[in-house]
Formats: structure tokens, sequence, C-alpha cells
């Protein structure tokens, strides 16, 4: 059954998760771009987008054919081990046992490893490869979030809706700015991404085992909403951990 | 090869950064799906199960962190 519920979370979650990993990519095509030349960039994006469509062809009618239940049940377990890690990240980020991801530092690194590059011959290629390699590994990971949000009969376009209108976000906000997008704030959504991810892998799973979710859909945002508060808990309780321990360290 | 080694290598890095977490988290599904399937317990409480094992996995992985931290 589509609802309202169900159609909000999975654009929701797969908008957010296309989003971070959108951006992610955008720096490395960024950094290839200005510091060796847009062809290369464009190039190895253009590429990476075929292949990624190739995949999809071939791959997505196969899903078809996989029973709802076991897709369900296979696609939750993923998505549990998916979410999972990046919820994990958020919190060991937010409790300050991990350093932030920034997205500056991020296009530094990447410049600063074409520009030692540019004086080899196969300058271009590399930069191509670098801006190919971003795009497609980031691809696959938007891909994967699509299939895995709209892993419901009927959800699928609102997942692909979520994620295309996340593209083209990325792509208006990155050509207006022109820079890297750090002042997106990428810790938080990844904080929410873990949160949805992890909700949706759980949802599946149930679903998978013919769990009869009390309310239907509206288990998801509960799912979501234990997760936030176990997660807040598990920041707080961190971060005075934290700061109990560093504090003679500082002295 | 080295393409597909590296391929390989960010695929499985999507789903596993911790292997303990990555590790209880599977044994956590294939357990409560086994258990579900075979009649040994109701799909309910499989699903509480599953929720309450991803607390748990979790609040074990970011703790063990935070307690390496500051080991010595």
């Amino acid at each position: 059954m589509t609802t309202i519920t169900s159609i909000t979370s999975t654009m929701t979650a797969s908008f957010l998760g296309s989003f971070v990993e959108v951006v992610e990519a955008f720096t490395i095509i960024l950094a290839v771009g200005v510091t060796q030349s847009w062809r290369p960039a464009f190039i190895g994006t253009g590429l990476a987008l075929s292949v990624l469509a190739v995949l999809v062809l071939v791959f997505g009618p196969l899903l078809g054919l996989i029973p709802i239940d076991i897709l369900q049940f296979g696609i939750g377990t993923l998505l549990i081990l998916f979410g999972m890690r990046w919820l994990r990240k958020a919190i060991l980020r937010a409790a300050g046992f991990i350093a932030l991801h920034d997205e500056e530092k991020a296009f530094a690194a990447e410049s600063d490893a074409l520009a030692r590059q540019s004086t080899e011959r196969r300058a271009d290629f590399l930069a191509g490869t670098a801006a190919f390699k971003a795009v497609l590994l980031e691809g696959i990971e938007v891909v994967f979030i699509v299939i895995a949000t709209g892993a419901r009969p009927g959800m699928l376009p609102y997942a692909a809706i979520g994620a295309l209108v996340a593209c083209i976000a990325v792509l208006v906000i990155g050509l207006a700015v022109h820079k890297p997008l750090s002042s997106v704030p990428e810790n938080t959504l990844k904080f929410i991404v873990g949160l949805l991810l992890t909700g949706f892998g759980i949802f599946w799973v149930g679903e998978g085992i013919g769990t009869p979710w009390p309310g239907g859909d509206l288990s998801l945002p509960v799912l979501f909403g234990g997760l936030a508060a176990f997660s807040f808990i598990a920041v707080r309780w961190l971060r005075q951990y934290h700061n109990l321990h560093a504090e003679p360290v500082a002295r | 090869m080295s393409i597909l080694k590296i391929a390989f290598k960010e695929l499985t890095g999507m789903f596993i950064d911790d292997g303990a977490l990555a590790l209880f988290s599977l044994l956590l599904v294939l357990g409560v799906g086994l258990a579900v399937k075979s009649g040994l317990i109701g799909p309910t409480v499989g699903a509480v199960l599953l929720c309450a094992g991803c607390l748990g996995i979790l609040a074990e992985s970011v703790t063990r962190v935070a307690r390496r931290k500051f080991r010595r």
C-alpha cells in the first residue's frame, strides 16, 4: 500500500542520501576542472554516468524477478549494514571521536594530488580517471540508495525522483557558487541519512520476515524516532566520556 | 586488475567499515530470519529483537571506539 508516509520517507531518504553522495562527487569533479581542465572532468563524468546507465539497464530488470519478500529481506540486510555504518560514524563525529568531514579539505587534497601530476604527459588521463572514479563510486551508492529506499512495489519512481532532485540541486548550487559545497551541513545530513537508512533496513527486513508492523507505514517514523533518540543519548554519553578522559591530557 | 581490486574494495567499503559491527549485524539478521522462518519465534518478536539487536550492536561499536581511544 502506497501512503503519504511511505512516499515522504522514501523521497526524503533518497534525496538526502543522494545529495550527500553527489556533493562528494561534485568536489572531485570541481577539483579536476579547476586544477587540470574541464575537458577530462566532463569526459570522466560522462563515461562514469554511461557505465552507471548500463549497470542499471542490465541489472535493474533482474530485480523484478526476485520475490518481493526475499528482495526486501536482502536489501534490508544491506541497508542495515550501510545505514549503521553511516550512523556509527555520525555518532562518533558528533561526539568528537573522529574528525568532521570537510569538503574544503577534500577539495584541497584532490587539487594537490592533481597539481603534482599536472607535469606528467598523461595528466589529462589521470585527471579524467579521478573524475570517472569519483562519479562511478558515488553513483553506485546513489543507485543503491534509490533501489533500497524504493524496495516496495510502486515506490521506485519516488526514490528516483528524490535522487534526481538531489543531483539537480547540487548541480545548480555548485554552478552558482563555483566552489566546494563546504557550507552544506554534510555531517548533519549524514546523521539524518544514517537514521533513515537504518530505519528502512529494519523495516524491510521486518517486512521480509512477515512482521505485521503496527500502523503499517506509520511504523517508519516511529523507527526513525527511536533510532534518533538512541543516537542522541549515545552522543551525549560519548561527549561526557570524551570530556572526562580528554581533560587530563589537555593540561 | 587494480581497477577491479579498487572497485571491489570500494564496494565492500560501502557496507563494511567496522568489521565486528558488520559481522554482528549479519548474524543478527540471519539469526532472526531463521528463527522466524523455522517458527521458533513470531515475526513481531523477530522485529523487536531486530530493533533491540541493532541498537545493542551500535552501542557496542561506538563504546569500543571510545574505550580504545583513551586506553593507556
